[in-house]
């Protein structure tokens, strides 16, 4: 299920030298055609069909068509995502509509401070990783 | 210098201490643990051949964590482990990661992943005594298509971003000049730029992920890339530490997952959330018909849950004798869920079904609505998939590590924790053999493990200052080779895909995929293979190897191909060899040595290791005893 990408809602990411999907696809498969300032899916049939592209477009002009050697055509399934939430549009080949919404995170993005209020490095040669400070840690019983 | 380009590349060389390669989950927590044991004297750098954020396993996201002990005790969870993974299973892995474990998910939940709680202890944190709701007695729901977001982001902060390289493949391992079997870097190439990278490191860090599309894959055309495990893992792990000499283990185990088919969407939780039951195409439950096949593969047909191989096993019977289609009733258990709900509970209901695709497999759910299929209403079809090679979710081939040090017996453990057999050079995650089940949670609880011990290793080893035994120009001639063959023969045809001076990455990935599916016990042979027709795989893929020299690549995105494929070659031979080696049938369903189609616990309840020798360049095999740290009982009969 191969990543496409609408012609007239695709804007190069306005000049960049890396696009957003070109930065974010785990497979390395978004690619800039600089003549036209247009991204396209290099290697269809390498596609995952993870949408991490298609979550991360500004323009959402990226969407997924599944595989035309086996599915059927006329189905989508189209995220569109927030920090917090992700609405999922499912269309059916027969026309019917579904619609979930689902939370993705219950803090801000970039919030997270890794080592706030957390203990300090302990001893380097126990087992304990840093967090475990306070913990007896089990062994097997012999 | 002239400007680089493409086969004129920069040469960066760059000195850390602690290189860890990779970025998904084990990787993420070896970089959060590491960076606060090391103080300022140890230098950590992360190189990812993709963007942190959404790189490895878990990139698409998860509708579940499979591994959250909470009541269970870590030895329950070094018996279930063994269990389905037939008996050889290294106790002191599986117990360090199971008391580990929970503390990551904690930090998960802390940093913002929606972890869902039974309506008694709504808005409680796990850590706090919240009661997840569980889908089975390991496995906890979450709202998790942001998960690697997340975790990304904590190991991002605390590594710091300067010490980040996004897009940078690391393809092989270098050893040291001086000292004998020891690592001393690393060395790979950007992706983006004109750029090759040479990394000096006194410790290692090897988790680049499974393997996928070793064999041929079930999808066909344009669905090719749409396979259960990441397409892009091409078992850079096992293949870089194999060519520098460290020892492998169980690399004949493999993972055949029975999956909705053609999307490959997860059967977890319509089997253990909604009570789902799977029957063949007249209706029957073919576990339970077929009690007395898998009897013949006592004592594991006694576990609590029959394991995974045993029920493909039972599968493949079916399908082979016709009775398939293999259907997971859904509108059954949807039905009998929803008579006792109310009409908003049931909507509730459909939405955690579609979510349980949508959080990890939108394919799957892209299937079922290109096919007009609603779950309520159509039943629809499991089928096993190709074989994949992985360490972390239901398989355990690897790399054989030492032990944790208050829990090895002496012949497992060399020094430190997750250290291979080649001084300086650790893995976790889908990297560690013979410990399945730690899925995402335990991946990141073994990253930090791992995470520790490196800087304890580093600490230990001041005075070390890795020199490499190759040099740089040497190595880099090599890595730049397909780029090279392409420059020298592309203008000799007149079309530049079919040339009798190279070979595409595709085609050679191909190659070895048809390889492996016809005589290493693919799909197209139901999973069957015999001593004869390994034979005539060895002799195959050591010509495939001759030909690796003459990959081409016309651009870098080509390059990284020409070495993945080549990461999935060695890979793929390494688990010949071993399926070679065992001369019996220990995981039927996922794979049958026909000339020897039983199980044989008198002469291969043990492990088997290979090794790749850098100088001789020849493998070694052997069998390596097995021993269970955590006593174990099927029925009556003790293990």
């Amino acid at each position: 299920m191969p990543t496409f990408v609408h012609t007239e809602k695709c804007d190069g990411c306005k000049g960049g030298a890396v696009t957003v999907c070109m930065y974010i696809c785990p497979n390395d498969l978004m690619k800039l055609d600089t003549a036209r300032m247009k991204a396209y899916n290099q290697e269809p049939d390498q596609c995952w069909e993870c949408q991490c592209c298609v979550k991360a477009c500004p323009q959402q002009a990226i969407e997924v068509r599944s595989f035309a050697d086996w599915v059927p055509m006329g189905g989508a399934v189209i995220p569109m995502r927030t920090d917090n939430a992700i609405m999922w549009t499912i269309k059916f080949r027969d026309g019917e509509i579904k619609r979930f919404k689902f939370p993705v995170r219950t803090t801000a993005v970039g919030s997270i401070n890794p080592y706030a209020n957390k203990p300090e490095a302990g001893d380097l040669r126990d087992q304990r990783l840093f967090t475990e400070a306070d913990k007896k840690l089990p062994t097997i019983a012999s | 210098m002239s400007e680089p380009s493409f086969g004129n590349p920069q040469i960066i060389e760059h000195e850390t201490d602690i290189l860890i390669v990779g970025g998904g989950m084990a990787a993420c927590g070896a970089a959060f643990e590491a960076r606060r044991w090391a103080g300022n004297d140890v230098k950590i750098t992360l190189v990812d051949k993709a963007a942190m954020d959404r790189s490895g396993a878990v990139a698409m996201g998860l509708s579940a964590i499979n591994t959250y002990l909470g009541q269970n005790t870590p030895e329950d969870y070094c018996r279930y482990v063994s269990a389905d993974l037939m008996g050889i299973t290294r106790d002191d892995l599986v117990f360090d990661v199971g008391r580990h474990v929970d503390d990551s998910v904690h930090l998960f939940e802390e940093w913002g992943l929606p972890v869902w709680k039974e309506k008694s202890t709504e808005g409680v944190a796990l850590k706090d005594g919240g009661k997840p709701v569980r889908s089975g007695r390991w496995q906890i729901m979450i709202n998790g298509e942001g998960y690697k977001t997340i975790v990304a982001e904590a190991a991002k902060k605390a590594l710091g971003i300067e010490n980040i390289f996004e897009r940078v493949f690391i393809v092989k391992f270098l050893l040291d000049a001086k000292e004998s079997n020891q690592i001393a870097g690393a060395v790979g190439f950007s992706v983006r730029e004109h750029k090759l990278y040479v990394f000096k490191a006194k410790a290692v860090l090897d988790v680049a992920g499974g393997a996928v599309n070793v064999f041929r894959p079930r999808t066909t055309g344009e669905g090719m890339g749409r396979v259960w495990y990441p397409v892009w893992n091409a078992g850079s792990t096992y293949a870089m530490a194999a060519e520098v000499g460290a020892e492998l283990t169980m690399m004949e185990n493999r993972f055949v997952p029975a999956r909705f088919k053609d999307g490959y969407g997860p059967v977890g939780a319509w089997f253990l959330l909604f009570k789902s039951k799977a029957v063949n195409g007249f209706g029957e439950d073919y576990v339970v018909k077929n009690a007395d096949l898998l009897s013949q593969f006592a004592p594991y047909d006694k576990a609590f849950v029959v394991p995974s191989c045993l029920r493909n096993h039972a599968m493949l019977k079916e399908m082979k004798e016709g009775r398939g289609p293999i259907l997971m009733d859904t509108p059954a258990a949807m039905a009998k869920l929803s008579a006792t709900m109310t009409p908003k509970e049931v909507k509730h209901l459909e939405a955690e079904a579609w979510e349980d695709f949508l959080d990890m497999c939108i394919g799957q759910a892209g299937v079922w609505a290109g096919l007009n299929v609603r779950p309520e209403q159509t039943a629809s079809e499991l089928m096993p998939t190709e074989p994949y090679l992985l360490g972390s979710h239901s398989g355990c081939c690897g790399i054989w590590v030492s032990g944790p040090e208050d829990i090895a017996p002496p012949e497992w453990q060399w020094g430190y924790n997750r250290m291979t057999t080649v001084k300086g050079l650790f893995s976790a995650g889908d990297g560690v053999g013979a410990s399945g089940h730690k899925f995402s949670s335990g991946s990141h609880a073994e990253g930090r493990i791992v995470g520790k011990t490196m800087v304890r290793f580093c600490r230990d080893h001041k005075e070390f200052k890795p020199t490499f035994k190759t040099d740089i120009k040497t190595i880099t001639e090599e890595i730049y080779r397909p780029v090279r063959n392409y420059l020298e023969h592309r203008d000799k045809t007149t079309a530049e895909d079919v040339n009798p001076y190279y070979i595409t990455p595709r085609m050679f990935q191909m190659r070895l995929q048809k390889i492996m599916d016809e005589y290493v016990a693919g799909v197209s042979t139901y999973y069957q293979t015999n001593g004869k027709l390994l034979e005539m795989a060895t002799n195959y893929l050591g010509m495939l190897k001759d030909d690796s020299v003459h990959m081409r690549a016309k651009d870098l995105h080509e390059l990284m191909r020409a070495w993945e494929n080549y990461h999935r070659l060695w890979t793929g031979e390494a688990h010949m060899r071993h399926i070679t080696f065992r001369t019996e049938t220990r995981y039927p369903g996922y794979y049958y040595r026909a000339d020897y189609p039983n199980l044989d616990d008198a002469n291969w309840k043990c492990f088997v290791n290979s090794r790749f020798d850098p100088d001789t360049k020849q493998w070694t095999l052997k069998k390596v005893p097995h021993k269970d740290l955590v006593p174990k009982t099927y029925g009556a009969a003790k293990h």
